[in-house]
Order: structure tokens, then sequence, then C-alpha cells
């Protein structure tokens, strides 16, 4: 599958495209099939993200996974810091970026 | 320490103003981010793989306490509560909201500090020898011809636009704490036969994906025409510099190709016309800039004496303080690579109680290494002890300074966009592996350093022990290096074959400090047993 991750203009958090608007959690990122082009020349023009990309994913139960280790670290934050992750009570939530 | 004139503080207020709007300007959708994005680099904001990322400069990695507690207060007001402090004796925070970043310099203007060329393809700011003006062994302090260097360097009209980002460093002492001849300018300064002051050259040094040691391309410059001739050097570079090919624009490449020679050439031509220009500071500026390094008011007949009955000082002391020029003095350095910690990375009250602790013991003044660590340069002997008990009382006094738990690594994959691996992991677990203090300290001084992609951020062609992650197939994999040094012995380490895992090349580090033991002599470093042994014999260890 593929979806669509950027950054939020003023914060800078990571945001994934739920099909509607920008999530911070993975886990509600859709598949954009063909359609990235197009949701990203809006999306980014209507300022409501920065700097977004297409990448590759896999469908798993607890929703996408994205297929590189780079976006996987952006989706969870900072194996070296659980604490400032997005899973910071979870402390098996870094098994899940490698 | 230097201050402000009227015009420093002008330039930074005014870039603040500069960057408020432009910042404004982003938000109102008046620039897109391909305009915007040169903007912010030039106020060193950069989008990482989290968030925006603000590093600020810390010239020649110098602070006194009350810029020093500003750091701290950005952490905690603004990001997550802590700073990362790097390689180029600067320092990080990774948790930055764009709207808050013009606030974020209004603060750091208030004391003197600004984030201007931490990015871009301009001078980078100039670093030098965390000991300088306290170490015995200098032959003069180059601190007030680091802040020369940086004032002729701060929005230099004809360098803002260079091939490629440049760096300078100045030492002042045969030993090289510096990493100086790894830099695309290296200045040592020295006296000639006649004991006049002067600066001897290097240009064309650098680390990245084709590390370079830098040639001597001049014995002696006079001090009093250091400028005309840094000038000189850039000149000949911004010309011919590759602005074609990214990853040939470094001052390194262009020597490699045109030959050192060659480049001496122009740039003697360059020198000759630039001395005619007049571009040199006067020496009344030269003596206002002197000035303000003077020595702080050191109390004669200060004790040598220390009492080193509690054990666990007794090893912190001998560890990590250095020979002071004044009697009753030491320099002392903070390790900020405690057991499993993230090398570099400081809390806001560790911030803070440092920026304390500098008022309170070493005349105010502290120093940003490159190798991650604080250093306070003044310490008097007597108060070594209450400085160690305050410092341990914080998790800040791990008595590992130059030992393998004392490791450079960048922010890697866990930060940084540019990144491959995850370099921070390696660094904890190897803290882990070699905690036991006693077998670090029989493997005596070893520089270990870790980069998380070929952009040697983390030095790893400078280490004794080096690690170089890389992707492969989208697992993470890691090179081991051996043979590199940053100091007055500069080497460049050499891959000893295939990758490992994480794990693996863990295990392998302790295979490689295994037989260093086995086959060292007496008084030998690591470094000086795998020079004498040799690769071959540290592959087979490996490798079988």
């Amino acid at each position: 599958m593929k979806i669509l991750t950027g950054n939020d203009l003023k914060t800078g958090d990571v945001t994934w495209w739920t099909g509607q608007d920008w999530s911070r959690h993975v886990e509600d990122a859709v598949d954009v099939e063909d359609h990235a082009d197009t949701i990203l020349r809006e999306e980014e023009a209507a300022r409501r993200v920065n700097v977004p990309y297409v990448i590759e994913a896999e469908q798993t139960e607890d929703g996408p996974r994205p297929a590189h280790i780079k976006d996987r670290v952006r989706a969870l934050g900072p194996t070296v810091r659980p604490d400032l992750t997005l899973k910071p009570a979870d402390p098996e939530a870094g098994n899940w970026v490698i | 320490m230097y201050q402000y004139d009227q015009y420093d503080q002008k330039m930074v207020d005014t870039r603040v103003e500069e960057f408020r709007d432009q910042v404004n300007r982003r938000l109102a959708g008046e620039l897109t981010e391909d305009q915007f994005k040169p903007l912010r680099l030039m106020n060193g904001l950069y989008l990482q793989l989290h968030a925006y990322m603000l590093r600020v400069a810390i010239p020649y990695g110098t602070l006194n306490g009350k810029q020093m507690r500003m750091l701290g207060h950005i952490a905690r007001k603004y990001d997550r509560d802590y700073g990362h402090f790097t390689t180029r004796q600067n320092i990080q925070y990774n948790w930055i909201k764009l709207e808050d970043a013009p606030d974020i310099l209004a603060d750091l203007a208030s004391v003197e500090m600004h984030a201007i060329q931490t990015s871009g393809n301009c001078i980078r700011n100039i670093s030098s020898d965390q000991f300088a003006g306290a170490t015995a062994d200098e032959i003069a302090d180059p601190r007030p011809w680091a802040e020369i260097l940086r004032q002729w360097s701060s929005f230099h009209p004809e360098f803002s636009y260079l091939p490629r980002k440049f760096k300078i460093a100045v030492i002042a002492s045969d030993e090289d704490r510096a990493a100086m001849r790894l830099h695309d300018i290296g200045i040592q300064l020295i006296h000639n036969d006649a004991g006049e002051l002067g600066a001897k050259f290097f240009v064309g040094g650098g680390m990245g994906r084709t590390p370079m040691i830098a040639p001597e391309i001049r014995d002696f410059v006079p001090a009093d025409e250091l400028i005309s001739y840094a000038e000189a050097c850039l000149r000949v570079y911004n010309r011919y510099g590759r602005r074609d090919n990214k990853y040939k624009a470094r001052i390194k490449i262009l020597i490699h190709e045109l030959g050192a020679e060659e480049y001496i050439r122009q740039v003697e031509q360059e020198f000759t016309h630039m001395k005619e220009l007049g571009l040199n500071p006067p020496v009344e500026e030269l003596a206002r800039i002197t000035g303000y390094f003077a020595d702080p008011p050191f109390e004669d007949g200060a004790s040598d004496d220390i009492d080193l009955s509690d054990p666990d000082f007794a090893l912190w002391v001998d560890q990590n303080t250095a020979a002071h020029k004044q009697a009753g003095y030491a320099i002392a350095t903070i390790s900020l690579k405690p057991r499993s910690g993230i090398p570099g990375d400081a809390s806001s009250a560790q911030i803070d109680l440092m920026a304390d602790l500098a008022e309170q013991f070493s005349f105010d003044e502290l120093r940003v290494t490159h190798s991650q660590n604080i250093v306070l340069p003044h310490v008097k002997k007597s108060d070594l002890y209450t400085l160690w008990q305050k410092l341990d009382e914080a998790g800040l006094a791990p008595a590992n300074l130059d030992l393998i738990t004392d490791s450079i690594a960048c922010p890697g994959l866990d930060y940084c966009s540019l990144a491959n691996a995850r370099s921070i992991p390696l660094a904890q677990k190897i803290s882990e592996r070699f905690a036991d203090l006693g077998r670090q300290r029989e493997l005596g001084e070893l520089k270990l350093k870790i980069s998380g992609c070929i952009n040697a951020c983390g030095h790893h062609h400078a280490g004794h022990i080096g690690i170089l992650g890389v992707d492969r197939k989208g697992t993470e994999n890691y090179q081991l290096l051996l043979g590199g040094s940053a100091a007055e012995d500069t080497s460049l380490a050499k891959i000893t074959g295939p990758g490992f895992s994480e794990d693996g090349v863990i295990d392998a580090i302790e295979t490689v400090t295994d037989l260093y033991l086995e086959q060292r002599e007496d008084g030998e470093r690591f470094i000086d047993t795998y020079r004498r042994v040799g690769m071959e014999r540290f592959k087979e260890a490996i490798y079988g």
C-alpha cells in the first residue's frame, strides 16, 4: 500500500494522511493508491502539511507499517527516548520499529 | 570572554526581526517551503525526522554561565527539557516549533548568542581547543584569533554562498585537541625562529564521504596577516570549487584535483593581492579583542595539594582533570557519557547546574568539546572535591574521559533525516558492555566514534575504533574501522571488512580490544599497538 506523510507546518510534528485530514498516528493512514500526487499538491498548497511525500507501507493487524525503518522511526519517535515517543507507556513499542 | 559591541548586537537583533518576518510570511502562505527553506537554514533551523531542529552556535565552544543557563531555559521552555551538545562544539534542540523559533532567537540574542551560519554553504562556527587559555602547552591563546575569524566570517558577503560548507579550526599547541587537520582550514599558531607569532596553515582536510587529512600549505603566516591569508585560501576555493557536484564541492576535493602545489601557487598569488587591500584588522582592534581574553584573577599561591582519600573522587581527578598553566588550578572535564546514556545529551537541570558550577568554580567560563563533553577550564584544586560531589549528585561525574565509553555518536537515525542507521543505541550498548571502569582504564585511551551515515558527523574516520552505520537492504548494518586519530598524529581509519549487526559489531569490538590487551607492549595505547601490529592481525581475529 502507499501512504502519505509529512510534517505539520507550525509544529513540525510528523503527520499521516487519513483520507480527509492529517493525523499524528500512522495507524490512521490510508492507502492512497494512485492519488498521491493530487493529494500532496492540494494539501501542501493549503499549508495543511509541509514537505509531504508518499511511501510504501504494509497493512498489518495494527494498521499500516512503513516499509522503511526511517519512516517507522518517524512514526513512533526516537527509539532511545521511549518517554518521547507516541507510546511512552509501551516498553515494547521500539520493537515495532526494528 | 568576548563581549558584543554595538555592531555585533545590532547585527544579531536585526537578524532576529528579519527572521521573525520570514516565519510570519511562511505561516501566512506568502512564502513556499522552497522559498523559505534556505532562509530558515541560514538561521540554523532544519526540518529533521520528528520536528524542526535548531542548531545554536557556540563560538569556539566558549560560553559563560548566563549563556549556558539560557541554553537550559530554551530546552525547558521550547523543547522537551534537554539539549544535545554536538561534535561541532554547538548545541542542538530536536523538538522546536516553527512559530517559536523567532522568540528563541530573540532569547539567544539577549545573551549574545545566535544560530547564524550553523547551516548552509558558508563559513560555519569556528572551532578551537577546549583547553584554550588554560593549558600550559599552548604558545598563545587561540581564542582571540578564533574571535577575529568569527567576526571576519560572519555575514562575509563574498563567502555567504560558497560551493559547500566550510569549517575552520584554530589551535595553539602541538597537542591537537580540536581535530585541526580534519577541517577545511586548520590553523596552528606558532612562533618562528625570530620568536614572532604567526600561524601554520593546513588546508583541505575533512571527513564526510571522502575523508582527507589537510596538507600543510604554508609553514608561517605572520599573525597580523592571518586574515588576508585565510581570505586568499577562501577566494581560490570560491572561484574554482565544484558547484556542479555537491559531493565534490568541498575544498579538499579541489586541492586533491588541482594538487596542493598548484593550489598553493594560486593562494600565494591571491595573498600578494590581498595584502594590498588592507584587510587585516588594525593593531588597536587586535588589542581590543585580545583584551577580552585576559587571564581571570587567579589566586596566587593556591595549593596544588588534593585530598584523594575518596577513591571515586581520586579516579575522577586522574581521568577527567588536566594540567593548568596556573599553579593550584586544574582543567576539569564534565563527561556527558554516563552509563547507557546518550552521548552529548544534557537535561535543562544539568545545563543549569553546569552554569552554576562555572560561576562558582571556574570564573564563569565553560567550554563545549568536539567530543561532546563540557569543560570547566579554571578550577582551583582545593575546590575540585566540592565540584565533583555536586557533579556526582547530578549524574555528571563519569570518570571516563578518553576511555572507550567516552564515545562520540551522531544523532543517527533516531533523529537525523540523513542517517541510514541508529548510532545512539550502539553507543549505549557499548557503554553497557564496557561498563566496568577498571576494565576501561585497563584499556586506556581509546577513542570510539560512531556515525549513522557516510556524512561522518560522528567522526568515525578519526576513531581509534570507528563505526559507520549503513543501510543494507532496509536493515541497519555496521562497518567497523580501525586506526583513525583526530589528534596531532592524525590518521584515517580503515574498514576491517564485511559489516555486522548491532550485536555483532559490539562483539567485534570486544575481540579487537582483547587482541590489543594481548599484543600491547609497555606504554602502548590501542592506536599504538594497532599501528605496530597492523590491520591484518586484527582482521584475522575478527573474521578468522
